[in-house]
């Protein structure tokens, strides 16, 4: 049997903690994009645009991400498209992104007053017009708190990808324990790196929400 | 490729799915109960204990927000028996789950005690309440109606996240999901029957427990109460307890 010293298993982990750094840009990205198009649909003026968004937002948030890995993991195989637990990962992260931010996102948009529309629109603008010139530079400020908030939740969910069989963090800490036996510490170790990656974060968010109260005052 | 969706079959188990429902029902609903004790109790440290069981109440917060419930459940169910600390899968799915919503309630009822008026406390001091009735009176209730809806979102999200119990074993939901497919090999659709269950299971919970508390709280969230007695029977008994307290010891 192969001895791990506690060196070993730190390193080993530090390495995994790679793959979750990854897959969680790529889901913040991705769901980033995806998740302005869909605020775009959300405050559109067109009612059924607005409704395709209140639904998927529902799915995604009210279904486990578990069992939307599980779907995306056996399910694109049906669509003809051959997929890895990477790319299964990849996808699902995205699209549950995406359905939050659209959420956080479209409650700062309304936190912007109506009259700013109604301001943009007697100046001729169009709706696109009116979202990108008027309302989202007002609503990326109060936008940039709670969407760092979120960051820390997608970074926490990523370890979920280790069950459809996506080596990161969780899973490197399970392979470890189980060739180790010493789950107490491998897994208090996994945790800590978990911490090391979502407190500066956490501390970020409350930074900027502490000023944005600040703002707010004045 | 054209896939061909095969639903039939799926009558066997019914048994087991109804199974998984009351399993994940009943693990939330006892987490959500312990985790709201955690979360009473540890708020109300935050704000009026001692410093140094401010600390440990703030390193637990942290500690738990900032780690995924996947790794506090391996870590729990793993890692402590390692400890000479022995306890089965539901007891460490329990205990994982209301650890995790523990912290987060800890926060919310925290920042619902910070959103009551320091004229609330006056009024109560004006009225002979000591520290600890001004608390348990007055503040918390107010408190806890405040952020209810916070609260419930938390409860929700907590009975989502229970789905990875099943990688310990415990035979909830997601556990009778994974059974199914790998006895029919339809995977696909045993998902799909499994997460349109957990959706109707959020949706139906949210509304029940919207209900609720609008039924517990109503005329309660911070704002001027009347001097009429409330029309519902739960809070006409708190408005009356709320009203003869003074004079009890």
């Amino acid at each position: 049997m192969v001895e791990f010293t506690l060196w070993d298993i730190a390193r080993n982990l530090l390495l995994a903690a790679r793959w979750t750094v990854l897959l969680s840009l790529i889901a913040f990205v991705g769901g980033g994009v995806v998740g302005l198009i869909l605020l775009a649909m959300r405050v559109s003026p067109l009612p059924w645009l607005r409704r395709i968004v209140v639904v998927y937002v529902e799915i995604f948030q009210g279904t486990p991400l578990l069992m939307q890995l599980f779907l995306a993991f056996f399910g694109l195989p049906l669509l003809g498209v051959d997929v890895s637990p990477w790319v299964a990962a990849a996808v699902t992260l995205t699209l549950y992104t995406s359905a939050y931010l659209a959420d956080i996102w479209r409650g700062c948009v309304e936190a912007v007053p109506r009259g700013q529309w109604a301001a943009g629109a007697s100046l001729g603008m169009t709706f696109s017009q009116q979202l990108r010139y008027i309302i989202w530079p007002q609503a990326l400020k109060i936008a940039v708190a709670p969407t760092v908030g979120f960051l820390v939740q997608v970074v926490k969910s990523t370890a979920l990808a280790s069950i459809i069989g996506f080596t990161e963090l969780t899973k490197t800490g399970t392979m470890i324990t189980n060739a180790a036996f010493r789950p107490f510490p491998i897994y208090g170790m996994v945790a800590m790196i978990y911490f090391a990656m979502c407190f500066p974060l956490t501390w970020y968010a409350r930074v900027l929400e502490k000023r944005a109260k600040v703002g707010q005052h004045r | 490729m054209t896939y061909a969706f095969d639903f039939s079959g799926f009558g066997l188990y019914a048994g087991l799915l109804a199974r998984g429902v009351a399993v994940t029902l009943g693990l939330t609903a006892v987490s959500t109960v312990l985790g709201g004790l955690v979360g009473i109790g540890g708020a109300s440290i935050a704000v009026a204990g001692p410093k140094w069981a401010r600390g440990v109440v703030a390193t637990y917060v942290e500690l738990i927000r900032n780690t995924p419930f996947i790794v506090q459940l391996f870590f729990i169910f793993f890692g402590l028996p390692s400890l000479g600390i022995h306890i089965d899968e539901v007891q460490a799915a329990i205990l994982a789950m209301t650890v995790n919503l523990g912290a987060y309630a800890i926060e919310i009822v925290r920042a619902g005690i910070d959103s009551i008026p320091r004229g609330q406390v006056q009024a109560a001091q004006a009225l002979g309440l000591h520290g600890r009735q001004v608390f348990r009176y007055v503040v918390l209730p107010q408190a806890v109606a405040n952020v209810f809806p916070a609260l419930l979102s938390q409860v929700l999200i907590v009975m989502l996240g229970s789905a990875v119990v099943s990688q310990i074993s415990v035979p909830d939901l997601t556990y009778a999901a994974n059974f199914i497919q790998s006895r029919n090999f339809r995977s696909f659709e045993s998902y799909l029957i499994i997460t349109a269950t957990y959706l109707v299971l959020s949706i139906v919970l949210r509304q029940l427990m919207n209900r609720l508390g609008r039924n517990l709280f109503a005329g309660r969230a911070a704002r001027g109460g009347s001097d009429r007695a409330p029309r519902n029977w739960r809070t006409r008994l708190m408005w009356r307890g709320a009203r003869t307290l003074p004079t009890e010891r």
